[in-house]
């Protein structure tokens, strides 16, 4: 079964001008969010983007923005607290290789 | 080999010159040692052993998880030569343990980085697995005299934290990023370096799930601990203290938090995990109420109590699964809890008042 989280947040971006169809966003995302279409990188669908900056710390033109950070509630509390950047002390998973 | 040259160990304890990467020969994961010509390098056998296996659930509990790491540096995986793969992975055992285990018949080399014991996803988010350390690993190891090829497999994970194009600029060594599947890692190589869509894609299955659930226990359990303590001091003065039941229906609110809600999770219906933990929340108090006959006007205030404070901490707990998921964002979890946590405090403080009010006065 597809896992969902809520819609229309991700702060995803594509400058398409930019682009030059080098496929890496679409090599890297975990979600499949892009596909490379003549040449040129499209989002199909933005929602399952989780944020993680893979596409956009890849992107050898900077065609790519998103503000990533880790989707953690407990991350977001610490970092309430203590006024910081919020930063995973996150557990590990057998998909983590 | 120039002995005279200075040491070109990875890690500050450098007891052999040769060597380039420190180990300890009793490591039942150590099956020997091959000579390159930068030095010696540990060969990995591909078995786990017992204590591999024990360690592995001993983490999975929580226990001594901060501490469960290899020494960074580069490793052999059977008979690897110059023109041998490279595969890069992280320094937590665990990790390293699911890698090697998918190798058996498969010559490569392994670097590992200095992650700091923490797995490939977590440290690319945190920029320990990241472009830094992966050009100064190469450069420590001497890996560009070790293999005459120039390409690195990087695990897909670990993507967040390293830019490809800049490894390539500092350093000659082009990025192909692998499956995101260390099962997926030999039909990856066998192909010629063709991951499928599937071997690209996170997935995040009930059994992953429910391999995370103990560590979300364990903290409930610290968290409770605390929590019994003042009931406890509560009990004293109480008129009608707290006894086996209450511990069910809080033990009950716990579970559907921690356990339930992640192993259900697409099933239940919304998107937002308090939502969800919410839902099962108040299942459970519902039916626990009604299964006591608390619906009762004697009872009526402690139902109303429990009804506001259970479903609000099984929220909170599932809540807390964002950090263990792999598909929440971090606008989306900030967007939840900006909603979810204002109500989750104010139904909760309701609640304990409601039920004090029971407890103390008669
Ligand atoms: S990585 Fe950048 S340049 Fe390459 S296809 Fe994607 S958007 Fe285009
Ligand atoms: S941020 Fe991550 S999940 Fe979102 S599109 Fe980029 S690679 Fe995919």
């Amino acid at each position: 079964m597809k896992h969902r989280y809520l819609k229309n947040v991700a702060t995803l971006n594509l400058a398409c001008e930019k682009c030059i169809g080098c496929g890496r966003c679409a090599e890297v995302c975990p979600h499949r969010v892009f596909s490379i279409n003549e040449r040129k990188a499209q989002i199909v669908d933005k929602d399952p983007c989780m944020e993680c900056g893979a596409c956009a710390k890849n992107c050898p033109t900077n065609a790519i923005t998103v503000k990533s950070g880790v989707g953690c509630a407990e991350a977001v509390i610490i970092g309430w607290f203590t006024g910081s950047e919020p930063s995973c002390g996150c557990s590990s998973d057998e998909g983590c290789c | 080999m120039n002995n005279e040259k200075s040491c070109c160990c990875s890690a500050g304890n450098c007891s052999s010159i040769e060597s380039i990467t420190p180990y300890d020969k009793n490591d039942k994961w150590v099956a020997g040692e091959l000579h390159t010509a930068k030095g010696k390098v540990p060969v990995i056998s591909t078995k786990l052993h017992f204590k591999d296996i024990l360690g592995a659930w001993k983490v999975r509990w929580g226990i001594g998880r901060m501490n469960y790491k290899i020494n960074p540096g580069l490793y052999a995986i059977g008979k690897p030569d110059n023109t041998s793969p490279v595969l890069v992975s992280a320094n937590y055992k665990l990790t390293f343990d699911v890698l090697r285990k998918e190798l058996s018949g498969i010559n490569c080399w392994l670097l590992i980085l200095d992650t700091k014991g923490i797995n490939v996803w977590c440290a690319a988010g945190k920029g320990t697995f990241g472009t830094d350390e992966l050009v100064s690993r190469i450069m420590k190891t001497g890996l560009s005299e070790i293999v005459s090829h120039r390409k690195l497999v990087l695990p897909q994970l670990g993507a967040p934290g390293v830019s490809a194009h800049e490894v390539t600029k500092r350093t000659g060594f082009s990025v192909i990023y692998g499956p995101v599947r260390a099962k997926d890692i030999k039909a990856f190589l066998d192909s010629g370096y063709k991951a499928t869509e599937e071997m690209r894609t996170v997935k995040f299955t009930m059994w992953n799930r429910l391999a995370l659930t103990p560590i979300e226990l364990v903290g409930a359990a610290k968290l409770s601990l605390t929590i019994f303590g003042v009931l406890f001091l509560i009990n004293l003065f109480a008129s009608r203290p707290f006894g086996l039941s209450d511990f069910i229906a809080y033990a009950g609110a716990v579970i559907m938090g921690t356990v339930i809600t992640p192993m259900l999770l697409p099933l239940i219906p919304g998107r937002a995990f308090a939502w969800k933990g919410w839902l099962l929340g108040l299942l459970w108090t519902l039916g626990f109420i009604w299964y006591n006959g608390w619906l009762v006007s004697e009872f009526l205030l402690l139902a109303i109590g429990y009804l506001l404070v259970l479903p609000s901490l099984s929220a909170f707990l599932a809540m807390n699964f964002t950090g263990s998921s792999t598909y929440t964002s971090f606008s989306g979890v900030i967007k939840e809890m900006k909603i979810a946590v204002p109500l989750i405090a104010l139904s909760s403080i309701a609640g304990i008042v409601l039920v004090l009010i029971k407890s103390l006065m008669a």
